[in-house]
């Protein structure tokens, strides 16, 4: 689960962490109060989005009066943001962080993920702050330093003094302001579960402080239920509302570009099943994994998701029943059928536990748009070929 | 022969007595698996499916012998699950659980090493030798005896793999689901020397999937030390970037992780890398028929 900038300043604040005074406003109105209370002269005005990149599309803004902040606001508030990160369609700004400017010096970069090679989280600096990191790691590797911290033994001076050197900061008393900087974020990010928390930019001041000029964060969501102040974070109008939706009913659904709407069970079958279909020669409408407990309610709704997208021209069910029964998934298509208008042909492949009586089922049922197949092979050819007549 | 488990180990479960774990416990007993008893906090001194139920791992391990613990008590029990087992003396907990905090896996995973204990998973269907052990989820029909060892991040393509495997003649000697979480317990890299070692393996088939980097290591291992034949098929070149895709690793981002990279890193490791899940039994059968 992701949460918003202001969001992030918030658990910041708690651990000490400096951030720059700000206020979150859902109308220009509250906008240009916050912009009083916060005092100015300046201020920055921020689209809340769950998306990096907000500067570059124009969701940043410096603004030097108060009738500044009140254009910009109304400007940016109700957009729609494109940036590299949300894709061609953008995401609507319905929120604001407005913020007191800030006397940059410097811009550094600082953040913590988990080393899925080390086993443990690693903190990652870069006097290259203001940049897209992905960018900087592919141009200048040798400007990232990443600095591994065991659980274990927590954030030790050590590591501090590998993040101060390696960043070349040398005034002893900007130093030690790192170094604390530093140590509370590593401790923020165990105390809640973070998954990521990304600074870009951490900025040195004319004074020699380090301010978190922005803050991005993720958390582990099998952590959440230990967490419940994070999970009330939760911005649900951020969260795409079919594949919510789906989390609803235990699916697991994103949506693709393509023409083919696949309901599979399990994870690593159901990107199998996309990438089968790709090669050959069609295009998969979504990800949906219906998971080990897929009954007659889960297997409709998956159907009602699917066949929301205008675009799905035929559907393959593929199930390779180990737990999961395949007479069961077969009912679950029969239910679903009367209960969805399911207008495209679909194709059902069905192996496993209990798959003749499944195919059984289906035979006797006999519905019209129901295509048996054989195997996978069968199931993704006979899919791509119905989606080409379709047109 | 087979890797890690075979008919005379003895295995204890952990969450013997909740509903997943009566259930699965069941189904491995039927398969032939000696599950010797069980653990489950207070009900100690009871009797479950015939087996003795124990308080504690320690007891459990003391009274019966177990070296493999089958782990199903719920995500937030997992890491103490976990290292319970490994101060035992277990030494092969296989974790069923799916959805166990990421801070929780990595402190068992460091602590299940100081102890020399391997582990599997979590979230994975667990480890079969076929027709002898079953240690998990998987529908034990599907897994003939036979000369592939198979590897997988995912459970279904297992399933997949094995059953393909099967149909165009061949066998399977142990499988081992190893989960597609972001820390997990064996990898290929572990497993991969295993059977090599093993005679009664004579080809592997890895599966993998986009996320994290455990394929290109295993390529480059493969390179340096593996002299069986491997065919590999890693799922997600459709998957876009920065998407989850169901498992909790499998999400490819900053560009790493991607399907493509690994199946070049494995292809130049001299691996047979098939573009669909649907060609693992042919390609199987292909890399045999060379030998």
């Amino acid at each position: 689960m992701n949460i918003h900038e202001y969001q992030a300043k918030q658990i910041f604040a708690k651990y000490d962490v400096p951030t720059p005074k700000g206020l979150m406003a859902e109308s220009v109105e509250q906008a240009v109060e916050n912009a009083k209370v916060l005092g100015g002269p300046v201020w920055v005005v921020k689209a809340q989005i769950h998306a990096g990149g907000r500067g570059l599309g124009g969701g940043v803004k410096l603004a030097r009066s108060i009738e500044e902040v009140e254009k910009l606001s109304r400007e940016i508030l109700g957009m729609t943001l494109i940036t590299h990160q949300t894709g061609p369609e953008g995401k609507l700004v319905q929120k604001l962080y407005i913020e007191e400017g800030a006397d940059i010096k410097d811009e550094l970069y600082l953040g913590v993920v988990l080393d899925r090679a080390r086993e443990m989280p690693v903190i990652m600096a870069s006097t290259e702050g203001g940049m897209a990191i992905e960018d900087v790691a592919h141009d200048n590797p040798e400007k990232i330093i990443k600095v591994a911290v065991d659980p274990a033994i927590g954030f030790q001076g050590f590591h501090g003094r590998e993040l101060v050197f390696g960043l070349g900061i040398t005034n002893p008393d900007e130093q030690k302001k790192f170094i604390s900087f530093a140590s509370k974020l590593y401790k923020l990010y165990i105390e809640n579960d973070a998954e990521m928390i990304e600074i870009n930019p951490l900025v040195k001041t004319g004074n020699g402080d380090f301010l978190a000029l922005d803050g991005k964060m993720g958390f582990d969501d099998s952590a959440l239920g230990r967490h419940p102040d994070i999970e009330a974070m939760r911005d649900i109008s951020e969260e795409d509302a079919d594949e919510r939706e789906a989390t609803q009913y235990g699916l697991s659904y994103i949506s693709l570009d393509g023409e083919i709407g696949c309901m599979v069970n399990g994870a690593g079958l159901a990107m199998g099943t996309m990438d089968t279909i790709n090669y050959m020669g069609g295009t998969p409408a979504n990800f949906l994994d219906v998971g080990g407990k897929a009954n007659a309610e889960t297997v409709a709704k998956g159907f009602e998701i699917i066949l929301k997208n205008p675009k799905v021209k035929a559907i393959f069910v593929n199930i390779f029943g180990g737990i999961v029964r395949c007479d069961r998934i077969a009912n679950g298509i029969l239910e679903a059928t009367k209960l969805v208008d399911v207008h495209v042909p679909v194709i059902v492949r069905l192996d496993g536990t209990n798959a003749p009586e499944a195919a059984e089922i289906l035979r006797n049922a006999n519905i019209a748009n129901v295509i048996a197949a054989t195997d996978l092979a069968d199931g993704a050819a006979k899919a791509v070929a119905a989606a080409k007549q379709a047109k | 022969m087979s890797i890690l488990v075979n008919k005379e180990t003895k295995v204890i479960v952990q969450g013997f007595t909740g509903k997943e774990g009566s259930f699965h416990a069941e189904q491995c007993m039927a398969y032939g698996t000696k599950i010797v008893g069980g653990v489950t906090p207070n009900k100690g001194g009871t009797e479950h499916l015939g087996q003795p139920v124990f308080n504690t791992v320690k007891e459990a391990v003391a009274s019966t012998g177990a070296t493999v613990s089958m782990i199903f008590v719920p995500p937030a029990f997992v890491s103490d699950a976990v290292m319970e087992a490994a101060d035992a003396g277990i030494e092969l907990a296989v974790i069923i659980t799916e959805g166990a905090p990421v801070r929780d896996m990595q402190a068992a995973k460091a602590y299940a090493l100081k102890h020399s204990m391997k582990t599997i998973g979590p979230n994975c269907p667990g480890i079969i030798t076929a027709e002898e052990c079953k240690i998990g989820i998987m529908p034990g029909m599907i897994f003939k005896k036979g000369n592939v060892g198979l590897i997988s991040k995912s459970g279904t393509l297992t399933y997949e793999g094995a059953n393909q495997v099967c149909r165009e003649g061949f066998g399977i000697s142990t499988a081992v689901g190893i989960g597609g979480d972001p820390i997990i317990g064996l990898s290929y890299k572990q497993l991969l020397p295993m059977f090599e070692a093993d005679p009664e393996t004579h080809a592997i088939v890895m599966i993998g999937e986009i996320g994290g980097d455990l394929e290109i290591q295993a390529a480059a291992y493969i390179k340096e030390h593996i002299t069986k034949p491997v065919v590999a098929f890693i799922a997600g070149q459709t998957a876009p970037k920065g998407k989850r895709m169901g498992h909790a690793g499998a999400i490819v981002s900053g560009g790493a992780g991607t399907a493509a990279e690994k199946m070049a890193a494995l292809d130049a490791a001299g691996v047979k890398v098939v573009v669909s899940p649907a060609d693992i039994g042919k390609a199987v059968a292909e890399v045999l028929a060379k030998r």
